[in-house]
């Protein structure tokens, strides 16, 4: 059996026989207070071919159940303690570990979140490949060989032969996670396990591995269970959802119901949360002064080697960028990873050494001693984007926000604590936990907790760095809308950097699209997701998943082409971006060699 | 590669020479007087101002050490005060003792530290873990000779299975080389152990799993390689500490290594000898380090050297 055969085309066949049927399968987890569930009475059928979301927020318990199927659920701290999972005759969650081994990675497979870590780092892609084969099929070396060949080669991986030899840390993103998927269906399992296959990777590169697992599946028939927090990937692969919360379910339904006709409160309330393209609320554009100008700012990292360490090439992470933000104004960076968005905002607070100039407020941020550096720095706050790191586990909440005030000695302690409480509510938490600690608070808890800090100094810009990014979709929607009230209660300007277009179509005013290290195109938020003008913009655009099942895009024409290194010799520029008006303050690049 | 290799000799060499700065100035500034130890007791005061003065020890520190430092670059180590022969001569005589007890010692280490470490991990927080780990931390803060005659006189004196001392046979390789073992073996039991539940931890190992493998394969195949990096690093530190401990071992056991050879010049105050034992250890530790950091690219493809 190969990928590459095509299954007999089905017609108008009766429904599907059922591979896998879920029946009120309960899991728990053991805790010093007794039990607790994590999954309760859950049950649903999986029927050949057909792709089956389990869409959820944090917590819902999707993962969960995809482990309770695969039997890797970590035992004996967390179990299934009811229901039962039927695949074929058997039901797994009464088999043997050693019959469990029979099944998994031949019969049901499973790709994750995380390709940069899913793989072995120390063995070889065509190693790592040709065990899984061998685990289950009683070939030798040579046949085990060609057959991971192939398998690389059905999932669209250029030179399968040489990726054999490479190492995990050797490809893109994007070329492990199809290495995983070569690895799980390499042995063409019934049911396959996509465990948010797509969440680590950039928006561009998981259209990619979108259709592929479309056209896998329709290749090889496939049953597909996609666990997945991401609407517009429930919309665009599944043909039913079940929607969990809290570890029920909420509502089971066929795609176009779920969301035509959403039953559940839940899932209203989830639909309405989440961030969609072409939803931005029309604001009147902002004309203030420039709080921020960046002009021709270059930073570059450089790599040695050799005998003396001399500079062997440079990463050029930020490549001649200029733009003004202006007061009062939200400004958007968005770009994929990689793209020097990050470096630019720590070349703002001071933080990566730069060439070119940049201002904050009219002062240059070139020459200063560390006094005028450290003034400076007031000025500029940021909210990062994972708040659970960003905060000490040590200090209490009221510690951390009053921190920013104690290092430039504002007030005496009672103020600093004064304030405190009153950033506090300004937040939405409650003043009275000044006491608690990061961890006593939620996800989207924690990062208001980092916006007060960061609003403590009065800063005139606030950079928020992937601030929502990490956010359950309903938390996201709240925060956002925090962020915007903040800003019409106290004029600041943010600088927003994200990768989420629709997250950026709602809140920016004006748009800066970056691809290694350049801008390629910037404007208004209209004018940019309006009327695209560079390629690569559209292709960001056009690549984001639609939380619509009835705008079911159909398979366009592929650019599976690697995005260009950054890293150069001394000496070699490359190519520039020059931006050009083409009316209205509308920037387009085009490049001149 | 060529490149670092040379850059990191360069950087040893720099290494070597503050060593032996740092030592040839401890050794001037020492209140005892090696001339009075080879003069004796009786000697005049001429006498002792006498051989001062063959020796260069009336000179001031810089000019010594110069000197020192001039004769060591044409390889010539000096001789020994006391004994009268070159020290070059008698660091070469005791090394292969050394040598071997030293590669006797590491092999026992890593075979009870790795093994402990790892059986520790995969039973994490059982009865056995726990035991192990009891185990780990006696080993790890018992003194040297407290064991090491412990050691000889349950398998030497009472059991006799062992000979009491000396040097020549594997016999008497046992004892002296798993006292160190042992001694050693707390500190990478509990590295491996913590350093295999990072490991298991893993995404890969779950993928492992989720591809049907046998538990033994999980752990020998994917686990092991991974978790055993950091501790190919600890064993280029652990040189410097065996050095330490050889001096103790080599003495209770009356192996002629030059951990012997240290003792009895530090007890003389016999400058050239303790100079030459402390630059070929410092030499020892210098050259494990390297070959650690040579070993980790090995097994971990995504160290580059540079």
């Amino acid at each position: 059996m190969t990928l590459a055969e095509a299954l007999p085309a089905s017609g108008a066949a009766p429904a599907p026989e059922t591979v896998l049927r879920v029946e009120g399968l309960c899991v728990s987890a053991r805790t010093e207070q007794g039990l607790k569930p994590l999954v309760q009475d859950l049950s649903f059928d999986l029927r050949k071919g057909e792709t089956l979301a389990i869409a959820g927020e944090s917590g819902s318990g999707k993962s969960i159940t995809s482990l309770a199927i695969m039997g890797l659920l970590p035992q004996p701290a967390v179990r299934v303690t009811g229901g039962s999972i039927r695949f074929g005759q058997q039901d797994l969650t009464a088999l043997s570990e050693s019959a469990l081994r029979q099944v998994r990675g031949d019969r049901i497979a499973m790709i994750f979140q995380e390709p940069m870590t899913s793989l072995n780092p120390v063995m070889t892609v065509g190693a790592q490949l040709s065990e899984a084969i061998r685990a289950h099929a009683p070939v030798g070396r040579t046949e085990a060989r060609r057959r991971a060949i192939e398998a690389l080669r059905a999932v669209r991986l250029s030179e399968p032969e040489r990726r054999m030899g490479q190492y995990p840390h050797e490809l893109s993103g994007g070329m492990r996670q199809r290495v995983m998927i070569a690895m799980a269906l390499a042995l063409r399992p019934e049911v396959l396990i996509a465990d948010e296959p797509t969440t680590a990777l950039d928006v561009t590169v998981q259209r990619e591995v979108l259709d592929l697992l479309r056209d896998l599946q329709a290749r090889l028939g496939t049953a597909i269970i996609l666990i997945t927090h991401d609407m517009g990937v429930v919309a665009e692969m599944a043909n039913r959802v079940i929607v969990m919360q809290q570890g029920r379910q909420v509502e089971t339904a066929s795609t176009e119901d779920i969301f035509g006709r959403p039953q559940a409160a839940y899932t209203q309330a989830l639909l309405a949360a989440v961030p969609r393209l072409g939803q931005g609320s029309a604001r009147a554009p902002v004309t203030g002064e420039p709080i921020a100008r960046l002009s021709d700012v270059v930073v570059r990292y450089p790599l040695r080697g050799g005998l003396l360490g001399r500079i062997t090439h440079n990463v050029h992470a930020v490549d001649h960028v200029s733009f003004d933000i202006r007061k009062g104004e939200t400004f958007a960076l968005v770009g994929e990873s990689g793209c020097g968005k990050s470096t630019i905002a720590k070349a703002l607070v001071g933080l990566a050494p730069h060439q070119g100039r940049i201002e904050i407020g009219g002062q240059a941020m070139q020459g200063l001693d560390p006094a005028g550096m450290k003034a400076m720095r007031r000025r500029v706050q940021m909210v990062f984007q994972d708040p659970m790191a960003a905060l000490n586990p040590r200090m209490k909440v009221g510690e951390l926000i009053a921190e920013p005030l104690v290092i430039h000695d504002i007030g005496d302690a009672a103020s600093q604590r004064a304030r405190a409480a009153d950033l506090m509510a300004r937040v939405g938490l409650e003043a009275s936990h000044l006491d608690r600690y990061p961890h006593e608070f939620s996800g989207g808890q924690r990062q208001r907790i980092c916006i007060a800090r960061a609003l403590a100094l009065q800063p005139d810009l606030i950079i928020a760095d992937e601030s929502v990014s990490a956010l359950d979709v309903s938390v996201q929607a709240r925060v956002l809308d925090l962020l915007r009230a903040l800003q019409s209660e106290f004029g600041m300007s943010y600088l927003f950097i994200s990768h989420d277009m629709a997250v950026v179509d709602n809140i920016s005013d004006r748009v800066a699209v970056m691809f290694l290290g350049q801008i390629v195109e910037m404007g208004t938020r209209a004018q940019i997701f309006g009327n695209p003008q560079h390629p690569y913009t559209r292709r960001l655009i056009e690549a984001v998943p639609i939380p619509d099942p009835r705008l079911k895009r159909l398979s366009r024409p592929r650019d599976a082409s690697e995005v260009p290194s950054p890293v150069h010799r001394p000496g070699h520029e490359p190519a520039r971006v020059i931006l050009r008006d083409i009316g209205d303050g509308h920037l387009v690049g085009t490049s001149v060699g | 590669m060529a490149a670092y290799l040379i850059r990191r000799l360069i950087q040893s060499a720099l290494i070597l020479l503050g060593v032996s700065f740092i030592t040839f100035f401890l050794l001037f500034v020492l209140p005892a007087d090696p001339v009075r130890q080879i003069a004796g007791r009786s000697a005049t005061a001429e006498t002792v101002e006498n051989i001062r003065q063959q020796l260069g020890l009336d000179k001031p520190f810089i000019v010594q050490y110069g000197r020192y430092l001039g004769a060591l670059l044409q390889g010539d180590m000096g001789r020994s005060y006391l004994q009268k022969t070159e020290v070059a001569d008698l660091i070469l005589s005791r090394l292969p003792a050394t040598l071997l007890l030293m590669l006797g010692a590491i092999a026992c280490e890593l075979v009870l530290g790795l093994t402990m470490g790892i059986i520790a991990a995969l039973w994490r927080g059982r009865a056995l873990d726990q035991t192990l780990m009891v185990t780990s931390f006696v080993t790890v803060s018992a003194p040297q000779f407290v064991v090491s005659l412990l050691l000889l006189y349950v398998f030497a004196v009472k059991l006799g299975w062992f000979p009491i001392g000396g040097y020549g046979t594997f016999a008497h390789l046992v004892l002296p080389a798993v006292t160190l073992g042992i001694l050693g073996s707390g500190w990478y039991s509990r590295m491996m152990r913590s350093s295999m539940i990072d490991v298991l931890r893993a995404d890969y190992i779950r993928t492992a799993r989720a591809k049907g493998l046998t538990r033994a394969r999980i752990v020998l195949r994917h686990a092991l390689p991974n978790a055993i990096l950091p501790v190919i690093a600890m064993i280029g530190i652990d040189i410097g500490i065996f050095m330490g401990g050889i001096v103790v071992v080599e003495s209770v056991f009356g192996w002629p290594g030059i951990g012997q050879l240290a003792w009895q010049a530090i007890q003389r105050v016999d400058i050239p000898i303790i100079m030459g034992v402390t630059l070929v250890s410092a030499f020892a530790i210098v050259l494990g380090n390297l070959l650690a950091d040579l070993i980790a690219p090995l097994i971990d493809p995504r160290i580059r050297l540079r």
